[in-house]
């Protein structure tokens, strides 16, 4: 096994419980946020889109699949970050109020 | 990796911390925008830091491919309405999903194209990622068809559906492995491309409207897993953090919303609810209802002590939240207390509701979860049911026959009146009837929810 696999592979076991426990604490109130939050987030494939789409080895038929990944994972990114924070906003328009 | 760009790999690390920050700071509503904010850097950065490496070329398709993307993004995200939530993660996630199978889709051709030798693992994180994303993509559409009832909503199922999709998995999973063991022809790929996409749109079939919301978390982990497959592919860290903490918080938030509503993972899968209700449903339509009107509502309400009200999705679709404050303000001012209890799956997202009466301006505090509130409606004089449906559906608790039979429900028969403001004595998304309607005790409002409840406030200055 490689040294850099070994070192991808650690950073898998140690992320999953992160997830499960950075969760596990969010209060119900928070819930709809929170998945259109991860949503935002699950769409940082953006990055594997960008390579793709970029790298100067891709042939036509990658380039332009890599381009329409882009455009798809930038509306999951945009709307996902947008309607979080308008769900949000809610949320902190009556905090004064109290 | 390249030792070249120090910058680029710093960005990654701020990246992959501004994540997993994010999540953190979204666990409080006090932090929950700093939450935003910080998801909102990482991806920033990680954009930024992927557009710097010296792997990335050209630009310009991909500054205008991201601009024709937020371009369509924004308007999604602020033309739909707030009801619409659930419905609009669900189109967005089926993008995000695409993204990552088209990602894997080009990954295989330049491998063909350059002719690069692939290791298994590299192939196999690479069919991972391709065939959870593609069948993410179609559930996701199918999820938002049946949100939006473009589908029909009910489960659909038919004998062996369970068999067929075993089959039609096993046999994309078996090119997958072709695929990893050797070079394989060409029309290999593409059949796998259409098995996954095809699994998508059956898996979601056979499930019903009411089990949406666990099934989007439950895609939102597998969009997750595709993200790290890509990453362990394209030899990505950053994409193997956020990914994996994504997968396990999505995969989280499912199973505590089955747990909500009692049911197993299985069951939500492959259980295809609500396949009896249909004799319920005959038997049901003929037995007699009370019905009133909103000064005998007014009247009842004015003069009670203590009000629980039950929100639901029919309130969301009447958009009755604002209304909804000016009852409580009204009624408040007169000395009633009044309560909101919000059930974990009322509406069709975890915390809708919350997110609904935040927007209306009703006090968080005011807001109780069913653990806490069950207890207190042996002593309500009225509880109000504002279009929810089945999480009040007694049947839950003692009838075994009832799809819904062991979901934990608000308990608003013990409440001395309860008065249901519903449209109709249509059953509701579980499609499902609900024994409670016809109590004694129950007062049954017809009408639109937000037009009804406007007149019980007009008439409230009127009971003495």
């Amino acid at each position: 096994m490689s040294n850099d696999l070994e070192v991808s592979l650690y950073v898998l076991v140690l992320a999953v419980p992160l997830g499960l426990e950075l969760v596990r604490r969010v209060s119900p109130l928070l819930h709809t946020p929170l998945m259109s939050l991860t949503n935002a987030i699950s769409a940082i494939s953006v990055v594997g889109a960008i390579l793709i789409a970029g790298a100067g080895d891709s042939p036509e038929l990658s380039k332009v699949l890599g381009c329409i990944a882009v455009v798809s994972s930038t509306i999951n990114i945009v709307s996902g970050f947008l309607i979080t924070d308008r769900m949000l906003k809610m949320f902190r328009k009556k905090e004064p109020a109290k | 990796m390249s030792e070249a760009g120090g910058v680029w790999q710093a960005a990654y690390i701020v990246a992959a911390l501004s994540v997993v920050l994010s999540l953190k700071w979204l666990s409080s509503p006090v932090t929950a925008r700093r939450g935003v904010l910080s998801g909102e850097i990482g991806l920033l950065l990680a954009v930024v830091g992927t557009l710097l490496r010296h792997e990335v070329i050209s630009y310009e398709w991909i500054l205008i491919s991201m601009a024709v993307g937020a371009g369509i993004g924004a308007p999604l995200a602020y033309l739909m309405p707030m009801t619409a939530v659930p419905q609009l993660t669900a189109l967005s996630h089926a993008f995000g999903a695409l993204a990552a199978a088209l990602v894997g889709t080009a990954e295989y051709y330049r491998y063909a194209a350059t002719g690069t030798p692939v290791t298994g693992f590299t192939m196999g994180a690479l069919v991972i990622e391709t065939v959870l994303g593609y069948l993410t993509c179609t559930a996701s559409v199918m999820a938002f068809g049946k949100l939006q009832e473009i589908v029909p909503t009910r489960p659909m199922t038919y004998r062996g559906q369970n068999v067929v999709n075993l089959v039609l998995l096993a046999i994309a999973v078996g090119l997958g492995v072709w695929m990893i063991v050797e070079p394989t022809p060409a029309w290999v790929f593409p059949a796998f491309t259409g098995l996954s996409l095809l699994f998508g749109v059956l898996l979601i079939l056979p499930i019903g409207g009411g089990d949406m919301p666990t099934v989007i978390a439950l895609l939102n982990s597998y969009a997750g897993a595709a993200c790290a497959a890509m990453g362990f592919a394209l030899e990505n860290r950053l994409l193997i953090i956020a990914g994996a903490v994504n997968a396990a918080s999505g995969f989280i938030l499912s199973v505590i919303m089955c747990k909500a509503m009692n049911r197993s993972f299985a069951n939500v899968l492959f259980g295809a609810f609500g396949q009896v209700q249909t004799t319920n449903a005959v038997a049901a339509s003929t037995k007699p209802v009370r019905s009133a009107t909103p000064e005998d509502a007014a009247q009842i309400l004015g003069s009670a002590r203590k009000v629980i009200v039950v929100p639901g999705y029919g309130m969301a679709v009447a958009q009755a939240q604002h209304k909804l404050r000016e009852l409580t303000d009204a009624l408040t001012k007169r000395g009633v207390e009044v309560q909101f209890a919000i059930h974990p799956v009322a509406g069709r997202m975890p915390g809708h509701m919350n997110v609904l009466l935040a927007e209306a301006d009703i006090p968080y505090d005011k807001l109780h979860e069913m653990e806490d509130i069950n207890p207190d409606f042996a002593e309500a004089d009225v509880a109000l049911v504002i279009g929810a449906n089945d999480v009040v559906n007694p049947a839950a608790r003692h009838d075994v026959n009832s799809p819904i039979y062991g979901m934990p429900i608000l308990d608003v028969d013990k409440a001395h009146t309860v008065m249901v403001i519903k449209r109709s004595m249509n059953p509701g998304f579980a499609g499902i009837d609900n024994e409670l309607y016809y109590m004694d005790r129950t007062l049954m409002l017809f009408g639109d929810a937000k037009s009804f409840v406007g007149e019980i406030v007009k008439e409230l200055p009127a009971v003495a």
